[in-house]
């Protein structure tokens, strides 16, 4: 059983240092160095040739494409452009690496020295870039028969290498140091600002689901003057939630492990959704020596300055300006837009907004009823069953006053179901607000009745009271009619 | 020159065709007869397609009949080193992890081969990956130098410098990547000619060493390799590292060599190369002294140059191309394609892929895998690879130096003739000094050729043509001229070979 402080005495006691390596599958239409498509979810071994499968005498054609891609992605990240970059090999044996080397960038990175900055409680936080590569990424690997579904113990291997060869764009930090407590936070604010500053260029649907964003996430814990301590890299950690709790379990099992007096091993853990929790990989130590040379089929690359001023006056709004432009046009507060930020809820809102919703309604929803949905089933935002038409939709109908908001709740619980859109489900459900006014003067004069001495009170000029009469006729009408109008006609009954 | 239609040129036999004295028919077939009489002696044909060869040919014949324009070498027959891929003819490059395996798609060179309309006869030995001096160290068979079946016919291209020797093929194509179309082409008294790197498509070539290797043609005059280099040239998409620029005139070269007149030719003789251990053997020396003062009287002047860092060629080759082939051939795993060992059900596939690459792979392949892991590794590689590849700017320093004073630079193509079987694969370092002369212009990817100049001992010896960069032409016409000034052509004087 593994040893864990509890985080606010392991950040007490120790400073944490993050460093994040973020793949990014570009998503141009062939791969990095052949022309094979690159679609998601193709059959198993069709999108391949002699060149991706690593055939005997098959050579490798750089995509300008990618390599277009990856400089928008450095000069989005303020990094400077190589005048002269190259490939490399990095060597090492996998059955899902086709050559059995992997064609990236080693000392001659694209783009180097850039930062993202994020702020995290009000904190203002400069995330600095070492390096923005490009390489290929790897085929898929299924083991089947073992216990564990990984290669030990597996019967049969089976190999899918649609998706070796594509290109991928390795987006590398510095060490940052001087987070504290909101390591957890700053981790996952970077992340969410690398991703809508890749999603804004265009170069990849960045969805982590997929994988077509993968971080490798890194902690150490130095006590407060000492030097810092020995990382851990947690692999392909697969949401922005799972990089804040992934933060999290490493600062506490690694604290408790530096409390008992013994020491951090720098190796590889995985991250396990279910649970929240890190394991080992192997080990560093043993680590293979990957054997880097200059890739000598790939002719070295000199980005001309014309090419790469004419990619800078191309890039689109930073979405760090976007949100403080959108944050001016739906009226918003600091802390409300971060809030939104935090929730992942920029796009959405502002699709909701597109949609025909107004602005604090589209807010309401997403940041209320709807992360409370999210926050319960463990899951992001964007992965409800709910699309941003159909937020404005339900908003539309509270606003004509068709649903209230306890009805729009029950409406949401069956959009999310898979009942269908809002309408069919407040059709479906009869979940419609009573504007029969006949049936709600009959229920105010029941409630009139009942309540002598409240109704004697309005009469007398306390309208306050009124609550009390509304409670009863919605209790009554089973809270289908509109509050407003109940209030209506009691006041118009007793005044 | 016999009377055979197998003694003929490639450029005599496609000009028959051409005018119609002869079909591709009956020429691809007498070279298959050739093949049947006296393959079973050679032994330089790993697979021989009759059929598809003879296919090619009709198809040539009935496209003169209609009156098709045809290109200058269509119809003439030709044999492919078994490192180049084609697409459904078997292609091991002599190794046995790559048995059996057939290729779904064609190198650029054999595309362009098929389009120039050349029947294809087979594919020929060579040393496993390409790495040897001898083609002993191919996985299937060994070849025979046809001048002296005891002997080696070099390597790694020995199969198809022995079948253009023999006459069962007037052309072929080899790979050099440190000298394994011009030393197999010295010492079985054939031309081998390999060209700027870059200048011919390495797509479809099996990698052995991808900054070093460069296809090129093997033939038995300047002329006709001309013409097949021409055919195969030129730049190609698929290949990063093709040069994008005009095939230099070749052909048009080797017949102005074959003039006769070198005047206002400058040649350079490298001082480093008659040096210490750098010296040829003494019967060597004289045939390339005896070809020095003939190209003298053809006009062409002699200059001595100093290139110092040649010294260092053979070590710094054997630090960079053990290194590329290393990572090159890590994609023969077992996983894809060839051989696969040890796959019982029980076993991990790391075994198998190791129990796969211990028995598919040969003594010389792994031997250079484990160099070339060694000289990558972590702590090494600075002092081994990174070093070599400062000398290798160095050496090309050298050359560039070198050819402000000289047209063209001119040695002996290999300190020694054809050995015995056996001699030298006891001993590496023996069997790499026979690069000794050819490497420096690999690693500089200028062209070279080998002509053949005479004999030493009753064995062939060659003579080495380099130029600089992109400069082609100079090494053709060097040695046309050369070729002009014997009698007779000294692969038409070898001794007929006894079938078996």
């Amino acid at each position: 059983m593994t040893k864990l402080n509890t985080y606010d005495a392991a950040v007490a006691a120790f400073e944490p240092v993050l460093g994040l390596e973020t793949h990014v599958e570009l998503d141009t239409a062939t791969k990095m160095f052949c022309g094979c498509a690159t679609t998601f979810g193709a059959e198993p071994n069709t999108q391949v040739c002699p060149v991706c499968l690593a055939l005997p005498g098959a050579l490798p054609v750089a995509n300008k494409a990618a390599v277009e891609a990856t400089m928008k992605i450095g000069l989005a990240l303020n990094c400077r452009i190589a005048e002269w970059t190259r490939f490399a090999r990095k060597n090492y044996f996998y059955p899902d690496m086709p050559k059995n080397f992997q064609t990236s960038q080693y000392e001659e990175p694209l783009c180097e020295d850039g930062y993202v900055d994020v702020v995290v409680e009000g904190k203002p936080y400069r995330v600095e870039i070492e390096r923005v590569h490009l390489e290929e990424d790897t085929g898929k690997t299924l083991h089947v028969g073992g216990a564990t579904g990984r290669i030990h113990g597996a019967t049969e291997s089976l190999v899918d290498y649609n998706r070796a060869g594509i290109p991928l764009v390795e987006i590398v930090t510095r060490p940052v140091p001087g987070t504290g407590a909101l390591a957890p936070e700053v981790a996952r604010a970077y992340v969410t600002e690398l991703r809508d500053i890749v999603r804004s260029l265009g170069v990849s649907d960045v969805r982590m689901e997929q994988g077509s964003m993968r971080c490798d996430v890194n902690v150490s814990l130095n006590r407060p003057g000492d030097e810092w301590g020995t990382r851990t890299e947690t692999k392909n950690v697969n949401s922005l939630r799972s990089v804040e709790r992934a933060v999290r379990y490493e600062v506490r099992r690694q604290s408790a492990l530096l409390e008992a007096g013994d020491k951090i091993l720098q190796e590889t853990r995985h991250f396990h959704e279910t649970t929240g929790e890190t394991s080992p990989g192997r080990s560093k130590e043993e680590a293979t020596d990957y054997r880097y040379f200059p890739e000598p089929d790939l002719a070295v690359m000199e980005p001309s300055r014309e090419w790469v001023e004419e990619l800078r006056s191309s890039l689109p709004e930073p979405p760090r300006a976007r949100r403080e432009r959108l944050q001016a046009a739906w009226g918003l507060g600091d802390k409300e837009m971060q809030s939104v930020v935090n929730a992942d809820a920029v796009a959405l809102i502002e699709a909701t907004i597109a949609a025909g919703a107004s602005a604090s309604g589209a807010v309401k929803w997403w940041l209320g009823e709807l992360s409370r949905r999210a926050n319960e089933s463990g899951a992001e935002l964007g992965e409800l069953a709910i699309t941003p038409i159909q937020v404005a939709e339900l908003q539309g109908m509270v606003e004509d006053g068709r649903l209230n908001d306890k009805l729009a709740r029950q409406v949401i619980d069956g959009v999310l179901a898979g009942e269908g859109g809002p309408a069919d489900v407040a059709a479906a459900r009869g979940l419609e607000v009573v504007s029969d006014t006949g049936a709600l003067e009959a229920a105010v004069d029941e409630a009139i009745a009942a309540n002598p001495a409240v109704a004697e009170k309005i009469r007398g000029g306390k309208h306050a009271a009124a609550g009390a009469l509304i409670g009863a006729v919605m209790k009554a009408t089973k809270g289908q009619a509109d509050a407003g109008t109940v209030r209506q006609i009691i006041l118009d009954k007793l005044s | 020159m016999g009377d055979r239609t197998i003694d003929q040129t490639a450029a005599h036999m496609a000009e028959a065709i051409r005018t119609g004295r002869a079909t591709s028919y009956e020429i691809t077939e007498a070279h298959l007869d050739r093949i049947d009489a006296v393959d079973g002696t050679i032994k330089a044909f790993l697979h021989v397609d009759r059929e598809g060869a003879l296919a090619t040919a009709r198809e040539v014949d009935e496209a003169i009949a209609r009156g098709e324009e045809l290109g200058p070498l269509a119809g003439v027959p030709i044999a492919i080193k078994d490192v180049v891929v084609t697409k459904g003819l078997p292609t091991t490059a002599a190794s046995k992890i790559l048995e059996g395996w057939i290729p779904p798609y064609d190198a650029t060179i054999v595309e362009r081969i098929k389009a120039a309309r050349m029947p294809i006869l087979g594919k020929t030995n060579m040393d496993e990956f390409a790495m040897g001096s001898s083609t002993e160290y191919s996985a299937y068979q060994r070849t025979a130098n046809p001048w002296d079946t005891g002997r080696i016919p070099g390597g790694s291209g020995g199969g198809s410098a022995a079948a253009v020797a023999a006459k069962m093929a007037p052309l072929a194509i080899g790979t050099d990547t440190g000298g394994s179309i011009r030393q197999p082409g010295a010492v079985t008294g054939t031309f081998g000619g390999k060209p700027t790197y870059g200048s011919n498509s390495r797509f479809g070539l099996i990698a052995f060493s991808s900054s070093l290797d460069t296809p090129g043609p093997v033939s038995r005059n300047a002329l006709d390799a001309a013409l097949l280099h021409e055919v195969i040239s030129g730049h190609d998409p698929r290949d990063s590292t093709a040069i994008d620029a005009p095939v230099p005139p070749v052909a048009e070269a080797a017949r102005l060599g074959a003039t006769g007149d070198l005047s206002g030719v400058k040649l350079g003789v490298v001082k480093e190369f008659a040096e210490g251990s750098g010296a040829a053997e003494p019967g060597v020396v004289e045939a390339y002294q005896a070809g020095v003062e003939q190209l003298v009287k053809l006009g062409a002047q002699i200059v001595e140059v100093s290139c110092p860092s040649f010294v260092y060629a053979l070590p710094t080759y054997y630090l960079i191309a053990p290194s590329e082939a290393s990572s090159n051939l890590a994609r023969y795993d077992g996983v894809r394609y060839g051989l696969r060992t040890g796959d019982d059900g029980k076993r991990s596939l790391e075994e198998v892929m190791s129990l796969t690459r211990e028995a598919g792979f040969g003594p010389e392949v792994k031997r250079r895998i484990i160099l070339g892991t060694y000289a990558l590794s972590a702590g090494y590689v600075d002092a081994f690879y990174g070093k070599a590849q400062k000398v290798r700017t160095l050496i090309k320093r050298d050359f560039e130096a070198a050819f402000e004073r000289a047209d063209a630079l001119i040695s002996p193509t290999t300190p020694f003739t054809a050995f015995k079987f056996g001699e030298r694969t006891g001993d590496p370092y023996q069997m790499y000094l026979a690069d000794l002369y050819t490497i420096p212009s690999n690693l500089y990817g200028g062209p070279g050729v080998s002509v053949p100049v005479g004999l030493s001992e009753g064995m062939p010896v060659g003579l080495q043509v380099m130029g600089p960069v992109m400069g082609d032409d100079i090494t053709y016409r060097v040695a046309a001229a050369l070729e002009s000034a014997q009698e007779t052509l000294l692969a038409d004087t070898a001794p007929e070979i006894e079938g078996k």
